[in-house]
């Protein structure tokens, strides 16, 4: 007989065995890798096989919105001041960069609801639905870094050789949205307010992130500003991009940083909570 | 080879009633368990709480069968879903051992804009394979599900029989040690389920252990070599499966009849009215009134009736008596008019059994007078229920007096 698997379930909360709940974790992490791919693959081909645009979506959205604030700036409703870039290539660099992190806030909430009727019926690790986001995040930044790199060298800028450091500030705002995103996905699955609430304060992240516009120099907005900890993150993207040397480095290594922390904070809270938000799932 | 798979000691669970209150709840337990608490408390219940599953005791040896039995609403397949690890228990200790797989959300996953067999790799991964195993074993899937040419086409076009029997043919690829199984048992036509059947025959010589929910105590009592009958209040019953079955069927008997008494409402005419009913009763063979029957027994069933007058449709009155599981008995006829043509007669009609073999406890009546041409309803009258008393536990629907013959060849 093959040795099996003993598995026990009792009311005691996992954390009473800390060192067996690390290891739970990361057995169920690497355990669900395949699985994680899989629905990737799954929700990627499903999303494109029924549109006609495909792949082209994924740039539609920032690229409208980068022509609405041109408009703005452009017809004087609102005045920006001057930026260090070309303001087209602010905004459009911006607002591609916020759409990263956008989509890295709502995967795990949104893949978490999707697959209610398997979580409330199939016992698989729940990390995979986590890292099956991130893998769609990724596959979409990619085609954004695509259609960037081309754009500013359309524009006439050259990127230099920060270009080479660019996965890696994709990857923090990934890492940074994910956490955000995983941090709010247990009260979102009990609560539908949630899923309503975000994209109203997101919106007000964005205006005090510089975004569509530039850094501010004094007063409150400054402070919302630089206290605002995706700032370096949306900075430090946009500088490599355009072969300007990053400004705010250190404060964006302390970022990254802190949310290796609250990362596995908040994945310990999601793996504690899905037994029972599964409780209130109807079966 | 006998060793222990399944052990169930005291597990309970508790559940909300107000879905507000749940939410509320689910965040306490929350915050209890991120401080690193007890979940579900101390045992207590909140306000608006109830135990829907009390106080469980069982084990489960390798290879054996046990059936999970009780009222809708008992806690079955909350106890499943436990055992399942989907949630977690209030109170009490469950430890399984070995790969567990279930035959309850088959195809679930499945997205329906994509092709079956990129379905089988995702069904496939979420119920615990690895690439590598799933494409050993892809065309075993395919030939077993029987959808050899319609695999690489999206399963939103597929028919719901070639749905489940891909989901099927999915999740009994996975060869676990033990099957919970809720109500799934086989699916597809004929052929298809007799297919399934035999597969679970197979894992059970292989030594797997099952955990059978069904409402059919026949598949209850032909698999499973021992009962868990779950009852309110956590006196629950678990051991011979005879035993466990007779039980439950006794308490239904009883809490049917209870709970049917008097359900018809003769105040209301359920109609355009030109026709209505105005009693009905139960008369055994010596013209008494009797409200329980043995089963076998003839059986009178008395309908009064009143016409409007100058009524001169043709009228008929169907008569269609239910069990538990449908549509048992039904019959009609046409309503009598007086000898000029004008009017039907008020009067009584009887509708007469000269047996019953109704084996399941009760029978509800409905009855309805209408237009033979139109349809048009009169009247109709819904639930007039005879307690019917089985002889002995069977677990077949009908009782019918049957002699077996042999024609033996001597060699």
């Amino acid at each position: 007989m093959t040795e099996q698997p003993i598995t026990i379930y009792t009311p005691e909360s996992v954390l009473a065995n800390p060192r067996k709940m690390l290891r739970d974790m990361f057995y169920d992490l690497a355990a669900g890798r395949e699985l994680a791919w899989r629905l990737a693959v799954r929700d990627i081909s499903a999303q494109y096989r029924q549109t006609l645009l495909g792949f082209l979506w994924a740039l539609i959205l920032p690229l409208a919105n980068t022509l609405v604030w041109l408009f703005l700036s452009e017809s004087g409703v609102i005045s920006i001041k001057e930026t260090v870039l070309p303001y087209p290539v602010y905004v459009f660099v911006g607002t591609m960069l916020w759409s990263i992190f956008m989509d890295a806030v709502n995967a795990p909430l949104q893949g978490t609801t999707a697959s209610k009727s398997m979580l409330a019926k199939i016992n698989f690790p729940r990390e995979a639905i986590i890292v099956s986001g991130v893998y769609q995040t990724i596959f979409s930044a990619c085609i954004k870094l695509v259609l960037v790199l081309i754009a500013i060298a359309i524009l006439g800028i050259t990127p230099g050789w920060g270009v080479l450091f660019i996965p890696f500030a994709l990857l923090s705002l990934i890492m940074v949205g994910t956490a955000i995103g995983l941090l709010i996905t247990p009260i979102g699955l009990l609560y539908n307010d949630v899923g309503k609430a975000i994209p109203l304060l997101m919106q007000f992240m964005m205006y005090i992130t510089p975004v569509v516009f530039p850094m501010p120099k004094e007063g409150l907005a400054a402070k919302l500003f630089i206290f605002n900890p995706i700032t370096p993150l949306i900075l430090t993207g946009r500088d490599l991009l355009t072969g300007k040397v990053p400004e705010f480095l250190s404060y964006f290594i302390a970022v990254n940083l802190v949310t290796v922390m609250l990362f596995l904070v908040v994945w310990i809270i999601y793996r504690l909570a899905m037994p029972i938000l599964i409780e209130r799932m109807s079966a | 080879m006998s060793e222990t798979l399944i052990k169930v000691e005291d597990v309970s669970k508790k559940f909300c009633k107000s879905l507000k209150k749940s939410l509320l709840y689910g965040m306490h337990d929350l915050g209890r368990e991120v401080t690193g608490r007890r979940h579900g408390g101390n045992g207590e219940l909140r306000p608006d709480e109830f135990w829907a599953v009390n106080n469980v005791n069982f084990e489960l040896k390798r290879g054996e069968c046990l059936g999970l039995i009780g009222r809708n609403g008992a806690g079955k397949t909350t106890l499943l879903r436990m055992l399942n690890g989907l949630i977690k228990p209030d109170a009490g200790r469950i430890e399984m051992r070995g790969r567990i797989g279930a035959l309850i959300a088959l195809g679930a996953g499945f997205n329906p804009i994509l092709t079956g067999r990129e379905n089988i790799y995702v069904n496939a991964s979420v119920l615990g394979l690895s690439k590598k195993e799933i494409d050993g074993k892809i065309d075993e899937i395919i030939d077993y599900a029987e959808i050899d040419e319609f695999i690489d086409m999206p399963v939103q076009s597929y028919s719901s029989g070639m749905h489940v029997r891909l989901g099927f043919a999915i999740a009994v690829k996975i060869e676990p040690d033990i099957l919970l199984l809720d109500e799934v048992l086989a699916v597809g036509d004929v052929g298809f389920q007799a297919k399934c059947f035999n597969t679970l025959a197979e894992f059970r010589e292989r030594g797997t252990s099952f955990i059978l929910v069904s409402h059919n105590m026949h598949q209850i009592s032909r698999y499973s070599e021992k009962v868990l009958y779950l009852k309110k209040g956590g006196l629950n019953y678990f051991d011979d499966c005879e035993r466990g079955i007779e039980m439950f069927l006794a308490d239904m008997n009883q809490s049917d009849s209870e709970a049917d008494i008097n359900r018809t409402d003769w105040s209301r005419v359920n109609g355009s009215g030109q026709v209505i009913f105005t009693g009905a009763r139960f008369l055994n063979n010596k013209g008494d009134n009797i409200t329980e029957i043995n089963v076998g027994d003839a059986l009178t069933f008395e309908i009064d009736y009143r016409s409007a007058a100058n009524m001169t449709n043709k009228c008929v009155i169907e008569v269609i008596a239910r069990d538990r599981d449908g549509v048992a008995l039904h019959t009609r006829s046409v309503l009598v008019l007086d000898k000029s043509g004008e009017k039907i007669l008020d009067g009584c009609v009887r509708v007469i059994f000269p047996f019953i073999p109704i084996n399941t406890g009760f029978l509800e009546f409905f009855f309805c007078a209408m237009n033979d041409i139109t349809g048009e309803v009169y009247d109709w009258k819904r639930n007039f229920p005879i307690k019917i008393k089985p002889e002995y536990v069977t677990h077949s629907r009908l009782s019918i007096p049957i002699k077996w013959e042999f024609n033996l060849n001597p060699i």
